[in-house]
């Protein structure tokens, strides 16, 4: 008889995991969101960011962002498993097709006087944030960049009297000509 | 063609259209206009079960033996939440169902009304897909949707919950021209070009065998027409997953009987030694794969799936194939005859030489008795005597229905309903109902455990209702027997709460219903006994008393490869302890 050292269903192969950006065409219809997150909680994947809304109000269609990180069998394994469900018409890997687009936008709230006041503003200039809303001992800024981009901003902004933030997660789309499909041109 | 009608009515009313004859269900407060509807006519029958488990266990029934989609119809609240565990059995095991359900008036919606659940928030995870009726102009649609949806593709159960107040609503009826839906297109033509490679890498197997599963079965009998025609040109050996049994003749000789768990010594030792596997619409279960690090080490592998997500899931596979199978076979065939392929005789009758020496092992033999009636003895003898006949079987979860597996020839397709995903004990004697009811002049069997028999009992009513003359056999150890038997292997034979405890006198039971009940316990009068039962015109519950100890083999051990499977002469042959077999880890898989 063979020595056996490992079973089902530990994973034996030590496969790298990536982060993948997918972009989801979906029918907008009640419970349509519900479906996707069930599947990434009751099949055990990870969401690290969801975006979704409206895109084609006529024909109800919605996109949904979701980044998301796996090895490479289970990221086919989620993409396939969306397939599946009814509602969705198409399931495109944006970190396969090549180096997509990508940003979300944050709102911060910083307090303070003085010294930290001043640093904020400069930061948020440097940043290139817009200021929405400013008060004697407050400001409300606005950062659209990467994910990195908006997580520096924020790691900053904390020394300087972060109270509050508010985050889109990602909207992303490919590089170039081709489009995705569903809206006609 | 319009026409104006409630809601209700047309549900009657897009049943009718959708060819259904026959609904299970069970009435309550959220359904009563459509009950009232059916009350109004007489096309579509509709059959009162006494559980709402019940219903979508019969419906499951009713499809797989007619290849027909199932319809349920239950009320809100207690009854969709009953009928949970029959859609994630349907789900599991891929089956054509519509479930309708009553839920309260939309404006009641989300007040914990009385009789309230979110339905189509419980059964998402066990549906195909489900929908929440809001609108009267959305119904028509919907019901014919759902019955496209629900057979297209993978089949699977498919929920339409409808608000009370939808179901009074006056609206305007038109049969849609076409019930698809309007974006979901399943692949069913697979695509020619791995076509053409998997008929290439066949043609130079050296030990190639098919893997074939329920797949074959839910693409229609003409697709188990196809693969015996492949398997019949190529000359290459065939196993079939639980699910798919009655896909290829079992009687057949490039047959090698079931594979996994408890599989043949030769179907698994095929699987494990072959160079090509040919997997049609079989899904890499773990019942089957067992050890997934060290299964079937040495194959070039095609997997035919309708189901794309089924594809490289557990088991990574050369020659993907996305499409139904009997579109892919009638493809494979031609291809097959076209280029004129030759399998490589001299290799396959080498391989040919190794599985008859596997063969030779007589894996199911066992030891007989003339004073207990051994279980394996009971289905032979069962077997042998309805063989000659059209005969359904249904089984509930246990040794009992591994035995039927290994000891039932199925020569036909749709003729063998049992819970494999799911497991679900009290699957039997309502799939049996199904079953009766889709081929009234047949003889259904429902192989039973004393313990699962008491999960569904209750349906025992609905046959005499209906004057449906199932059997009941059940193989009565006095143990949940396969409880005990990984029991014996994994806990030190420590018999936890298997044993059971004050059954019910099964016989006087089939009387009380108004059935006939049958007892045997000696193995010379069995056959008289069963003829008795078969020739009995009405319900019947056999009480086959049978060995007490006897263990299901062969068996491949929770994490453990399909060439270290135990045989039932293990213990007397090597004298290991069976508690020892299973090793830390694998005590820790099911
Ligand atoms: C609803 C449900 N509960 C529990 C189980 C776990 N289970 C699997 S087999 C089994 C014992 C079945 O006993 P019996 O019906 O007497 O069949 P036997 O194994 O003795 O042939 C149990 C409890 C199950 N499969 N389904
Ligand atoms: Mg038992």
């Amino acid at each position: 008889m063979l020595q056996m050292k490992t079973h089902y269903p530990d994973a034996t192969r030590v496969e790298p995991s990536h982060r993948h950006t997918l972009a989801i065409i979906v029918d907008n219809e009640p419970g349509v969101l519900a479906r996707i997150a069930g599947l990434f909680s009751g099949r055990g994947y990870n969401i690290e960011s969801l975006t979704v809304t409206e895109t084609e109000h006529e024909a109800h269609i919605s996109r949904i962002t979701i980044v998301t990180t796996g090895t490479d069998s289970i990221i086919q394994q989620i993409k396939s498993q969306l397939e599946r469900l009814v509602p969705v018409h198409r399931v495109v890997d944006l970190t396969l097709t090549g180096e997509a687009v990508e940003r979300e936008l944050c709102l911060v709230k910083v307090v303070g006087k003085g010294d930290h006041r001043v640093e904020a503003m400069r930061l948020a200039s440097a940043f290139g944030a817009r200021t929405l809303d400013a008060t004697l001992t407050s400001f409300v800024y606005e950062l659209t960049g990467t994910t990195d981009e908006v997580e520096r901003f924020i790691k900053l902004m904390t020394a300087v009297g972060l109270v509050e933030v508010s985050r889109t997660g990602v909207a992303a789309m490919a590089r170039g000509a081709e489009g995705m499909g569903g809206l006609s041109p | 063609m319009s026409e104006t009608m409630t809601g209700a009515e047309m549900v009657i009313r897009a049943l009718h259209d959708q060819g259904v004859e026959h609904i299970f269900g069970y009435p309550g407060g959220a359904v009563l206009p459509i009950y009232d509807a059916i009350f109004h006519q007489d096309k579509v029958q509709h059959i009162l079960v006494r559980h709402e488990q019940g219903a979508v266990h019969a419906a499951e029934g009713y499809a797989r033996s007619s290849g027909k989609p199932g319809v349920v119809l239950v009320t809100s609240g207690p009854g969709a939440t009953n009928a949970i565990t029959g859609l994630a059995d349907a789900m599991m095991d891929s089956i054509p169902l519509v479930c309708i359900t009553g839920q309260v008036p939309t404006h009641l919606i989300g007040s914990d009304a009385f009789q309230e659940c979110d339905t189509v928030g419980i059964t998402r995870h066990c549906t195909k897909h489900n929908y929440l009726v809001k609108s009267i102009e959305d119904l028509p649609r919907v019901l014919h949707e759902a019955f496209y949806v629900a057979q297209n593709g993978r089949p699977g159960p498919v929920v339409v919950d409808l608000p009370k107040d939808i179901q009074f609503k006056t609206g305007t009826y038109v049969r849609p021209l076409s019930n698809q839906h309007k974006t979901y297109r399943p692949t069913v033509k697979g695509d020619m070009d791995h076509i053409r490679a998997a008929i290439e890498l066949m043609a130079n197997a050296k030990r190639p065998v098919f893997y074939t599963g329920g797949g074959v079965i839910n693409s229609g009998v003409h697709a188990s027409t196809l693969l015996r025609e492949l398997v019949h040109l190529t000359g290459f050996p065939i196993t079939s997953t639980l699910m798919g049994l009655g896909a290829y003749p079992a009687s057949d000789k490039q047959f090698l009987g079931m594979l996994g768990m408890h599989g043949t010594y030769e179907a698994n030792l095929a699987m494990h030694e072959c160079d090509v596997m040919i997997n049609i619409g079989a899904r890499f279960d773990d019942r089957i794969t067992g050890r997934l690090d060290a299964f079937s080490p040495f194959s070039k592998r095609i997997h035919v799936d309708i189901d794309p997500s089924s594809i490289n899931k557990t088991v990574k596979v050369d020659i993907p194939i996305v499409g139904d199978c009997a579109h892919v076979l009638e493809d494979m065939v031609r291809l097959w005859r076209q280029s004129a392929q030759q399998s490589d005789k001299v290799a396959l009758q080498d391989w040919w030489g190794k599985i008859e020496g596997w063969r030779s092992r007589n894996c199911l033999g066992y030891r007989n008795s003339a004073e207990t009636i051994k279980p394996q003895y009971a289905l032979q003898r069962l077997y042998e005597l309805t063989k000659d006949r059209e005969t359904y079987i249904s089984t509930e979860v246990g040794q009992h229905q591994m035995w039927a597996a290994q000891y039932f020839k199925f020569e036909e397709p749709n003729r063998w309903m049992t819970s494999g995903g799911h497991g679900t004990m009290g699957y039997g004697l309502p799939a049996a109902v199904g079953a009766q009811l889709a081929h009234p002049n047949a003889l259904v069997i429902d192989i039973a455990g004393e313990a699962s028999i008491q999960m569904m009992l209750q349906e025992m009513s609905t046959a005499l209702q209906y004057n449906l003359p199932i059997k009941v056999f059940i193989l009565n150890n006095e143990y949940m027997g396969m409880v005990r038997q990984w029991q014996e292997l994994l806990h030190g034979g420590r018999y936890s709460q298997s044993y059971s405890e004050s059954l019910p006198d099964f016989v006087k039971l089939a009387e009380a219903y108004g059935g006939v009940g049958i007892r045997c316990d000696k193995p010379g009068e069995l056959d008289a006994k069963i003829l008795e039962m078969i020739n009995v015109n009405r319900p019947v519950i056999f009480d086959c008393l049978v060995d007490k100890q006897e263990n299901c083999f062969p068996m491949i051990p929770s994490g453990k490869a399909h060439n270290e499977m135990l045989l039932n002469d293990y213990l007397g042959e090597t004298g290991a302890d069976i508690s020892s077999v299973i090793d830390e880890k694998g005590k820790m898989l099911v």
